[in-house]
């Protein structure tokens, strides 16, 4: 081993020093280079999220787009009311404030709580919400005392306001402040916002996106801690768009108000386009009062009332269609070659197998037209016996019952069944028998229809094409194809049809009070409870028959249908077709329909909104009365 | 030097190109921390000022020692500083989760801040002490070692893991130019390296694993401590090439950067001078390690020599890893930019470094005048 001297140590160092030196510099260059591609190459990014931190905005939630009818009439729009918010950040003596305040808006002491609680935990620039709907004198009495209430902040918000009130709940459904649930979604700090509403049900709810807009605010430059350092130029919201819908609203009210007190459904097409003229379901809730939040006690009194104003019977009731299947079925006989002149006779009921079915009545000898008009159940049958289940219930099923349609804003709709055959052994593992084949022929048994289908069939026999509903006026629109049947076919049905409310029918008492305008239809009844013989249950309404009436007019050359169902209603010429006859009126002239409606309404103690705003003023004193007793114990 | 018949001799034999860099870049960190209280002198710059004036007086009072003199006093000087420590652990005021200070009444002291300078010129001395014969057998390395393990560990256990590495930092350096042979630095350095992940799960502190837990991964922790890096390289990205300009940068006059007067005061600096100024201060570092290695090389003993690069270790390594650490490249250390960022002790530590490479400069001066 070498000795190692002075002057190598020499050596070495200047040789090491020349890599300490090499090594610092290399340094130095890398942080010059990590600077440059911080300030240069990120540098946008950089620069973006130093003015997210710098800039904070105070959300205004954007103004709800508009909700209107086929000509334009408002049915969903904005109200303005006051509200009164706090900020947090801004406020001198909580408890103080919080007091007075109560004071002043007469805040119910849970919701004192929830403020409270809010303030705890408290984001210093994020408003908590302390009152919306506040009444104009409350409200000005708290702005009178602003000044020693530094943080309150009184302004004009915008709640939702449904003109036509508890006519269209069904239909748009109603708005709500989103639930913690929906935050966790989206993370939206709009989501926190006091006076945000999102769509909760129906229409508010599928066309949120289109209605919601963008929300704009007062932008603010803040400190890390939240301190308010100066206020910048604000940013202007987007209020949502308007949505224009097919329904005709002055048809949608007059047909809610004509149903009185019943319970049902009734939708109304144009027969060409397919567009929803009407679309209602009755009773319903207001849902002007779930804009503004809704009371325990009216929620209770809503889910327990058995009419079921919860309940959108449009989309979600299904119901054996009964003898409004006869018109769809005499199709599907005639496309298998039956002869419309072929007589069957009606002794008052047919055996199959070892059972009697029995009709409403003895007919006689009846061919086709006969039995539509005056609803020979025997016919339906025995024709029924004679052709193939499985095509028939093709043809019915093509028509419309049983269908699914894809319509553009309607979340959850229930389809309903057309049995079959094969649709027989697939779900219950058995063969078709006759008396499937007699049960279906009159639309009982397995056959279960929404009132959508009630509507869109009679509209595809009056206008002989595959129309689709359609209930949004922007949605794109197809031709639709003409039915597969022969148009001579479809002429025999129609005169049938006409001749049910023209003729010697079911429906005679409902013909319309027009001149030179002629209405088609036909009634059904479906039976509820099996064992009962009709009549003797009249007297429980629960068991009663539900009434069905659909229809077309005119007769001659088909502008509108309607499909109806009143749960309960009897015999559906009964209660059924009186309303579609005064709404099929209203659509040939609304003058003439209104003062039929005025002494109905008389009968039934008022218009809806006079009877709605008394079932208000009941619920109120109800819950006033329960929050009294409550307190006294 | 400066020759002039009007300027009195002790005056111009002042480094004063090295003086006019240090004082540019005191100068630009005092305006920063000008900026920093929102344009105000209250309460850092003033203060700030102060400390760097007391501090310079010193370093050119230091620079009158001689090598000699330096020599004498550098074990009992190591020795004392070892005996601090001990004693800070023992009894040192608690602060920040950490025992840093020696509270001495009047003063809190800091030994650890001596120690840096101290280990450069006691690796030094050992270095010159030891026969040049010896320098490949055992006895150049574990004498040097257990210098450099004692105060570190001390410093280590404290906890302050940055003054601690930079402690390190500087003894290896001397070690490495002192010429102790590479398979010393290699193996070592290799076993560190496989070591690394049982430091990790058993040596370090929560805290700290924390801490290199978010520097790996800073979105990890947005609220807590990853918010100083992704602050940090907010402002710095945010500034661009020529800065928000003087008093404008939103990142640290809105306090989002946290400690903008302190570790990240070149964040502050970078966000509102932008690339151009923040790479003026690399540069004027640069050319301030560049005299004292210079220094380094012109040195004739090997005391002195050693000394002065391992002094030069000491610049070098506050100036890396706190711009490394400000620009997200390593993980949170508690070390300041010296004549940058606000903190006396820094600034004393720099100056005593300073004060002693100039007096070591200017004994070559004068010795090579008089030959």
């Amino acid at each position: 081993m070498n000795r190692f001297t002075s002057v190598q140590a020499d050596m070495v160092f200047s040789r090491r020093m020349l890599v300490v030196g090499g090594a610092q510099i290399a340094v130095a260059g890398a942080l010059i280079g990590r600077m440059g591609w911080l300030a240069i190459r990120e540098n946008e990014k950089y620069n973006l999220l130093s003015e997210d931190n710098r800039v904070q905005l105070i959300i205004v939630p954007p103004r709800r787009g508009w909700i209107v009818d086929r000509h334009g009439k408002e049915i969903a729009t904005n109200r303005s009311d006051f509200r009164v918010d706090l900020i947090p950040e801004q406020m001198k003596d909580k408890d103080r404030t919080v007091a007075l305040l109560t004071q002043l808006l007469k805040i119910p002491p849970d919701e004192v709580d929830r403020i409270n609680r809010e303030l705890a935990g408290a984001r210093t620039f994020q408003p908590i919400q302390v009152a919306e709907n506040v009444p104009y004198e409350a409200y000005a009495a708290v702005t009178v005392r602003l000044p020693e209430l530094p943080g309150v902040q009184p302004s004009r918000g915008f709640s939702r306001y449904y003109p036509a009130g508890p006519a269209v709940g069904h239909l748009v459904g109603y708005v709500g402040t989103p639930s913690a649930e929906d935050y966790k979604k989206t993370k939206d700090p709009l989501f926190l916002t006091p006076g945000f509403k999102i769509g909760k049900q129906g229409l508010e709810k599928t066309l949120e996106p289109y209605l919601r807009g963008v929300p704009g605010g007062q932008r603010i430059e803040v400190t890390a801690s939240g301190r308010l350092v100066k206020e910048l130029e604000p940013k202007p919201d987007r209020s949502g768009q308007a949505v224009q819908l097919t329904i005709d609203a002055g048809l949608q009210e007059f047909a809610a108000r004509r149903m009185g007190d019943e319970s049902g459904a009734m939708v109304a097409l144009d027969v060409e386009s397919g567009d929803v003229l009407a679309f209602v379901s009755m009773p319903a809730f207001d849902p002007n009062s779930f804009s503004s939040g809704i009371g325990r006690t009216e929620w209770k009194t809503l889910s327990e009332d058995d009419h079921k104003p919860l309940v959108n019977k449009v989309s979600q009731g299904l119901y054996p269609s009964g003898s409004t299947i006869k018109p769809a079925m005499a199709l599907a006989f005639l496309k298998q070659g039956v002869d419309p002149r072929q007589r069957v006779h009606c002794p008052g009921g047919l055996r199959i197998g070892n059972r009697f079915f029995s009709c409403d009545a003895v007919h006689g000898s009846v061919d086709m037209h006969a039995a539509i008009e005056r609803s020979c159940n025997t016919y339906f049958w025995a024709m029924g016996l004679r052709t193939d289940p499985e095509q028939t219930t093709e043809m019915v099923n093509y028509l419309g019952y049983g269908q699914e349609f894809p319509i553009m804003g309607l979340a959850s709709q229930r389809f309903g069944t057309m049995p079959s055959p094969k649709w027989l052994e697939q779900k219950y593992k058995r063969k078709w028998q006759g008396y499937d084949s007699a049960n279906t022929s009159i639309g009982q048994g397995y056959v279960l229809v929404n009132p959508l289908q009630l509507a869109v069939m009679p509209g595809r026999l009056a206008s002989g094409k595959i129309i689709q509903p359609r209930l949004l006026m922007g949605a794109p629109r197809q031709p639709a194809p003409d039915v597969a049947a022969d148009p001579e076919h479809l002429v025999i049905i129609r005169n049938a049809m006409s001749a049910v409310v023209n003729g010697r029918g079911t429906g005679v008492g409902s013909k319309l009070p027009l001149d030179g305008v002629l209405m088609a239809g036909k009634t059904g009844t479906a039976q509820v409870y099996k064992l009962t013989t009709r009549g003797v249950a009249n007297s429980n309404w629960k068991l009663r028959d539900h009434a069905l009436f659909i229809a077309f007019a005119p007769a001659d050359k088909p502008k509108y249908a309607i499909g109806c169902i009143i749960e309960h209603g009897g015999f559906g010429a009964a209660s059924a077709a009186p309303i579609v006859r005064d709404c099929m009126t209203y659509l040939f002239d609304s003058e003439k329909a209104w003062s039929v409606l005025g002494p109905l309404e008389q009968s039934w103690g008022g218009t809806l909104a006079e009877r709605t705003a008394r079932r208000a003023a009941a619920i109120e004193a109800a819950a006033a009365a329960a929050q009294a007793a409550k307190s006294t114990t | 030097m400066i020759s002039s018949a009007i300027i009195p001799q002790p005056l111009a034999r002042l480094p004063w190109r090295l003086i006019f860099l240090v004082c540019g870049i005191g100068g630009f960190g005092l305006i920063n921390l000008y900026s920093a209280a929102g344009g105000a002198i209250q309460p850092w710059a003033m203060r700030q000022g102060a400390a760097f004036a007391v501090f310079l007086t010193l370093a050119v009072v230091l620079s009158n020692v001689r090598e000699e003199r330096v020599k004498q006093v550098t074990i009992p000087i190591y020795g004392a500083i070892v005996v601090m420590l001990v004693l800070t652990d023992l009894l040192g005021f608690v602060g920040k989760g950490a025992q840093r200070w020696l509270d001495l009444g009047i003063i809190r002291l800091q030994p650890s801040e001596f120690m840096k300078p101290a280990i450069a010129l006691m690796l030094a001395r050992f270095y010159d002490l030891l026969p040049a014969g010896d320098m490949k057998s055992l006895r150049a390395i574990w004498p040097a070692a257990a210098l450099i393990a004692v105060p570190a560990g001390l410093v280590i256990l404290q906890p302050d893991l940055g003054t601690g590495l930079m402690i390190c930092f500087a003894g290896v350096t001397v070690m490495f130019l002192a010429g102790v042979p590479l398979r010393w630095f290699l193996i070592p350095g290799g076993l560190l390296a496989a070591a690394i992940p049982l430091i990790y799960e058993f040596l370090l502190h929560d805290y700290q694993r924390k801490r290199i837990d978010i520097f790996l991964d800073p979105e990890s922790d947005v609220r807590g401590a990853g918010y100083h890096i992704i602050q940090s390289k907010i402002a710095i990205g945010s500034g661009g090439l020529f800065g928000k300009g003087f008093l404008q940068g939103s990142q640290s006059h809105l306090q989002y950067l946290p400690e903008g007067h302190t570790d990240f005061a070149f964040a502050t600096l970078a966000e509102e001078w932008g690339m151009v100024g923040g790479s003026l201060v690399i540069i004027a570092y640069l050319f301030v390690i560049r005299w004292c290695l210079g220094v380094a090389a012109k040195a004739t003993t090997r005391f002195a020599r050693l000394s002065c690069a391992g002094l030069t270790a000491v610049l070098f390594s506050y100036f890396a890893i706190n711009l490394l650490m400000v620009m997200g490249l390593a993980p949170v250390v508690g070390i300041p930019l010296p004549l940058i960022s606000y903190g006396g002790s820094a600034v004393m530590t720099v100056m005593i470094c300073l004060g002693l490479l100039m007096s070591f400069e200017r004994q070559q001066r004068t010795r090579s005048s008089f030959h």
